[in-house]
């Protein structure tokens, strides 16, 4: 089972995916800039800001998935000494990264119309900085160490440590006091989310769903040219 | 209509800007890797050229490097 993982069996995937996944993400995406600026409907509340929503929660349901992916694949990987798992770890890095960046951002431009303000420490906004910390100080682990074996070692730990902050991300609205309001989806459970509201945001959803797949492959790409690149000058 | 799209009621601002921040995100991270990709292809093509046809030939048996050299395709 282990050979399907290896980087030459994926690399013929791989290498041909990416224009494919672009133009889906291309057609999703303009199908979801439609649907949440123009046709769906403004919140009775909020009013049009409700629309940044779009763009906020899928951002931050993204980049909370790519974290715990990369955590169950550091894990799996250093268990099982797969270095494949670590080098799909560090392809998913970057667009996690630049989800926290946007969820961060939106949700500021969010709270100043909604709440008054810009940045509030509350546990939801504090929790999220925390996980940018986190993702930057992996990015930054793969760039320092040189041994493999290190920052192999390295970058577990930080996921270990950074997947502890992924429940607390999700569960601060119900545990503490906040700005947020509680969940409005619920898998288990009826979603308090109005259907011309949640059909927008599952489309925006799976746009960022394909960029960040799309992200993933053409860095998973470029790792794999590395390594030839380096096994060339062996020769 | 227009008006009303851009204006939003006076959020148009905060919405315009929030979308704007991400494609601007999306784009960046696109151009960054693209031309990392790129970089690297561009590397490996130059190495490979300078191989004598005993090693290329060992090289091009392997899997990954056919692959690299076939997909000539950009994304």
């Amino acid at each position: 089972m282990y050979k399907f993982f290896e980087p030459n069996k994926i690399f013929s995937i791989t290498s041909r995916a990416p224009k494919y996944v672009l133009i889906l993400f291309v057609i999703v995406l303009t199908i979801g800039l439609i649907e949440s600026l123009i046709l769906s409907p403004e919140d009775y509340k909020q009013g049009h800001s409700v629309r940044i929503m779009y763009v906020h929660v899928p951002a931050a349901w993204t980049t909370l998935g790519i974290f715990s992916t990369i955590t169950l694949l550091s894990i799996f990987g250093y268990i099982f000494k797969l270095k494949n798992f670590f080098l799909i770890s560090k392809s998913l890095a970057p667009s996690g990264f630049i989800f926290n960046l946007i969820a961060l951002v939106t949700g500021s431009l969010w709270g100043k119309p909604t709440w008054g303000t810009w940045w509030a420490w509350d546990a939801r906004i504090t929790s999220m900085l925390i996980l940018a910390l986190f993702y930057l100080i992996y990015l930054l682990a793969w760039r320092i160490y040189e041994n493999k074996e290190q920052v192999y070692k390295i970058t577990s730990i930080i996921t270990i440590f950074g997947i502890i902050n992924v429940p607390i991300i999700k569960y601060s609205v119900d545990w503490w006091n906040t700005l947020h309001q509680p969940a409005s989806i619920n898998i288990l459970s009826k979603s308090s989310i109005h259907s011309s509201m949640l059909f927008p945001l599952i489309i925006m959803t799976a746009a960022f769903a394909l960029f960040s797949l799309l992200i993933f492959l053409m860095k998973y790409n470029t790792e794999l040219i590395k390594i030839k690149n380096k096994g060339l000058d062996r020769l | 209509m227009i008006n009303e799209i851009l204006l939003m009621n006076g959020y148009g601002l905060y919405v315009w800007s929030a979308f704007a921040f991400t494609l601007l995100c999306f784009t960046s991270l696109y151009v960054v890797i693209k031309i990392q990709y790129t970089k690297e292809k561009n590397k490996f093509i130059a190495k490979f050229g300078t191989l004598n046809s005993e090693k290329a030939s060992f090289a091009k048996s392997q899997g990954t490097i056919k692959e690299i050299l076939s997909n000539t395709s950009n994304i």
